[in-house]
């Protein structure tokens, strides 16, 4: 009979640790991933990573405008993670933020394009934020009421609506092209800036910054302190829980679709008129998948998230600055947000557990 | 070292995080012999026992096999070693038949020979008596035939050392003498055998020697000749226990509830709950028994307004008079014009509480709805919860903890807390004490008598005979999704009822 050789490795879950162990740990991760990365980069280019990290500060909050377009892109990412968090935080797996950006984006290019040069501003804006929100909101409830009445799969249905959106979207473009010809709908009203978000407080992005951190507060008071924030997370956690609470859980699952799918409609209207003031297929860009991160690894906090989208939108600003700076690829920066993402990701596991390497006496009794 | 022993434990400890579940833990099993191995739950019975199947791997000591130390590090290894161990979830396909079970995962020929194997499984159970035909399919067995499956699966990889998780939790009294002849028979053909479990009359009956763990500590064993039910308990317990459950006379009982002719018809089609009626009275504890699974739950979930029924007919009285019709109500309908009915659910975190929240947040799920419009009132969910940590003794660091971390016992006080504290008429529990300790299981005994007293009217499912005679002012029992009678607990036997959990299309009692 061979003895075999006890595991090397021994994880035991932690019954509790303390805020600041874990603050360190993550902190820890941090610089590692620096660390790690400062070693691909050095590995893959030859280039002193120093000098790199420099160019991604440089990047993104190097001058007053790049701040202010970095700021600009964390609002709008931001708002589509809030937006997402009440659906995520009920357990129903939207990844059609994507689409529901598009169909607010797409309502608020109309209206600025029929109504932008005739209405006063003060009906107008309220408008066009009510519009983005109604519309983005009726195109979230399809897959909830299909999921609440059917028990159809939220995940397929919502990614789909997003190939839908942009359909609708490809047809508008085809609808309003400018100048014909072109394939896009180029700067609505560039002279007249007719449905442009104002200037607010001499700050340029001010309607955007008053708009999201609003949203983001009543957000985590919507979700922590209200009754029905309550019901979303007893949804979240066990259906048959909240049916034995005498929860109606398909009125929940439409109302919570409902709001998550306003909120990414105002980011749709925020981006395009406070942003772009243009629609294309690519006006969501991809947010809608990064925000269920951004979302996810700020564990529904909403102000947590405004930490996660900063960084983030950090890191992608940054990419380009390295990408012509050092005739980098683009994707070189990728790469270290990958990693760095790696690390914070995995330290959670060494948070919430204890690690036990095999002693050497057992090791060595072995023998 | 001793070679009379099949399994030798020094010294066994093991920890998860904080907590210590086996703590030097040196117990001993002879060659054939039958070993119980008697603990409350969290005792750390079933932690030991992984480790020997290899699920587990100990932290510290030795394990002996047959004199010789080994290392177990998996199931493989263990089978390798001739131990098998069968858990309280089987682990069978379902589509595949008996035989088919039997020898999966088993090194073979590339051709199947599916007489030798059938033969070879008659010729096993004709041996220990096992009633079983190998080419009948998992699904359409019992769970006593599922079980048999299990073991004679073990015997055919020829494992003399065999292991039972708590065996007879999911069987009739019948079903369990069944397996007791069964084991017995293996037992004069050599095999050592241990089983855990913490019914003490069980232990009695079969065992040859008992080991008793409490709180991750060995206690020691004794010869089971010389052991009583009092003198275990006191062992597994650490004091004196008495072990009588009192049973007020029902004062002026008058009618809470009627279910008439009441039939569930499950999603898929079956038919789980038929042509159910009976009446629950004020200040009386009716309880339900029956094998797992005989549509108790469907019963309680139906009147709870959980599942919807098919055909008849639900009547409440309220203490103030009058009727009040709960048919095809839902449970928020049914709160909403103010019927007092409780409900403590057999899925305690994923049902009657959310494991995840802590106590304050579980204490709002009956009552989120009250207060001032929009934002939710914790305040008084918290006074609640902090008056019950202190009436019912709940150990918990505090009111913010999630409740999945508290223990079974915990997390029950918890759920029956919040749904004696609704001042309920009607009062439905499923399973009260499963995998309770012995003394949270007297603490809720001792509740349900409180509540009768002042005039609930108590509907309990159980699944321990001995303590539904003892409570029990009226036992109704349960087969094959009907009421196969209802007797009367001050004079029924255990005989009687078992017959009645095993009748097959009975009439109505």
């Amino acid at each position: 009979m061979s003895k075999g050789r006890e595991p090397v490795f021994q994880m035991t879950k932690r019954e509790a640790i303390e805020p600041w162990k874990a603050w360190l740990i993550r902190l820890i991760a941090v610089a590692l991933s620096l660390i790690v990365c400062a070693g691909v980069i050095i590995a893959l280019t030859g280039l002193n990573p120093v000098e790199v990290y420099k160019g991604i500060f440089d990047g993104a909050v190097g001058t007053k405008r790049r701040a202010w377009m970095t700021i600009r892109d964390t609002l709008v990412l931001l708002c589509i993670a809030v937006g997402i968090t009440p659906a995520f935080k009920m357990r129903f797996w939207n990844i059609g933020a994507e689409g529901q950006i598009l169909i607010g984006g797409v309502t608020s290019a109309a209206m600025m394009i029929y109504l932008g040069n005739t209405l006063p501003p003060v009906i107008l804006f309220p408008l066009m934020l009510a519009g983005s929100a109604l519309a983005a909101m009726v195109w979230a409830i399809i897959p909830a009421f299909f999921k609440a009445y059917w028990n159809t799969n939220e995940t397929l249905f919502t990614l789909m609506m997003n190939y839908v959106a942009m359909q609708v979207v490809t047809f508008g473009i085809i609808f309003w092209e400018n100048p014909k010809g072109s394939n896009s709908v180029g700067t609505i009203n560039s002279a007249t800036k007719g449905g442009w978000l104002p200037k607010l407080f001499g700050l340029e992005y001010g309607w955007n910054l008053v708009i999201v951190l609003a949203l983001t507060v009543a957000m985590f008071i919507y979700l922590r302190y209200s009754k029905q924030g309550y019901e979303i997370a007893v949804v979240g956690e066990s259906g048959n829980t909240a049916r034995y609470a005498g929860i109606n859980v398909k009125k929940v699952i439409l109302r919570t679709m409902a709001i998550s799918g306003a909120v990414c409609g105002i980011a749709g209207f925020i981006i395009v008129s406070g942003a772009s003031h243009t629609i294309s297929t690519s006006t969501a860009g991809g947010r809608g998948f990064t925000a269920i991160i951004v979302s996810w690894m700020s564990k529904f906090n909403t102000f947590a998230m405004i930490l996660v989208s900063f960084f983030l939108v950090f890191m992608q600003k940054g990419a380009g600055q390295i990408a012509s700076q050092f005739n980098l690829n683009e994707n070189a920066a990728d790469v270290i947000t990958g990693i760095i993402l790696f690390f914070i990701l995995g330290c959670e596991f060494f948070i919430d557990y204890k690690v036990r390497i095999r002693s050497a006496k057992q090791a060595g009794s072995e023998e | 070292m001793n070679e009379n022993n099949a399994i030798e434990l020094k010294n066994i400890t093991k920890r998860f995080g904080q907590v210590v579940a086996n703590d030097k833990v040196c117990l001993s099993l002879k060659k054939g012999e039958i070993l119980s191995i008697l603990g409350e739950n969290g005792s750390g019975k079933t932690t030991l026992m992984n480790m020997i199947s290899g699920i587990y791997y100990p932290d510290e000591g030795q394990i002996l096999i047959h004199g010789k130390e080994v290392t177990i590090r998996s199931p493989k290894d263990s089978f390798d070693l001739g131990i098998g161990m069968i858990h309280q979830h089987f682990k069978l396909v379902d589509v595949l038949t008996a035989a088919e079970n039997i020898i999966l995962g088993l090194p073979g020929k590339e051709i199947l020979d599916r007489k030798a194997v059938n033969d070879k499984i008659n010729e096993l159970t004709g041996k220990y008596g096992f009633d079983l035909d190998p080419d009948q399919k998992i699904y359409r067995m019992s769970v006593s035939q599922k079980q048999t499956v299990e073991i004679v699966k073990m015997l055919y990889r020829g494992v003399d050392i065999l292991i039972l998780d708590e065996p007879t939790a999911v069987l009739t009294p019948q079903e369990a003498d069944r397996l007791f002849a069964v084991l017995r028979n293996m037992k004069k053909a050599g095999h050592s055998i241990i089983i855990i479990t913490h019914k003490l009359n069980e232990v009695l009956s079969l065992s040859d020697r008992v080991a008793v763990l409490r709180k991750g500590q060995y206690i020691g064993t004794i010869e089971t000749k010389d052991a009583t039910e009092e003198s275990l308990t006191e062992m597994m317990v650490g004091k004196k226990v008495s072990l009588n459950i009192e049973r007020p006379d029902p004062v002026n009982p008058k009618e809470r509830l009627n279910v008439k002719g009441l039939t569930c018809i499950s999603r898929e089609g079956v038919k789980t709950l038929s042509n159910a009626s009976f009446t629950a009275n004020s200040g009386e504890i009716l309880g339900i028994a029956g094998v797992a699974g005989s549509g108790q739950r469907e019963l309680l979930e139906a009147i709870a307004g959980l599942v919807p029924s098919a055909e008849g007919s639900i009547s409440y009285y309220p203490p103030e008079g009058g009727e009040k019709e709960l048919t095809s109500m839902t449970a928020a309908e049914i709160a909403r014009i103010g019927v007092r009915l409780s409900f403590v659910p057999e899925d305690r975190l994923g049902m009657g509480l959310v494991g995840a929240m802590d106590m304050t947040d579980n204490m709002m799920l009956r009552s989120y709805r009250k207060g001032r419009p929009f934002f939710a009132d914790r305040k008084a969910p918290k006074g609640l919860a902090e008056r019950l940590i202190a009436e019912l003794e709940i150990a918990t660091p505090g009111t913010s903890v999630p409740v999945r971390k508290l223990s079974g016992g915990n997390v029950q006080k918890v759920l029956v807390g919040r749904e004696i504290s609704l001042a309920p008429a009607v009062m439905l529990v499923a399973y009260p004490v499963r995998g309770l300790d012995i003394h949270s299981s007297y603490t809720i005994y001792h509740l349900l008598n409180e509540q009768k007293k002042q005039g609930t009217a108590v509907v309990c499912v159980g699944e321990d005979l001995d303590v539904l005679m003892e409570l029990c002012d009226r036992i109704l029992v349960m087969c094959g999704g009907e009421i196969s009678g209802i007797v009367d607990g001050r004079t029924a036997t255990k005989e009687e009822i078992g017959k009645l959990m095993m009748k097959t299309g009975g009439t109505q009692g």
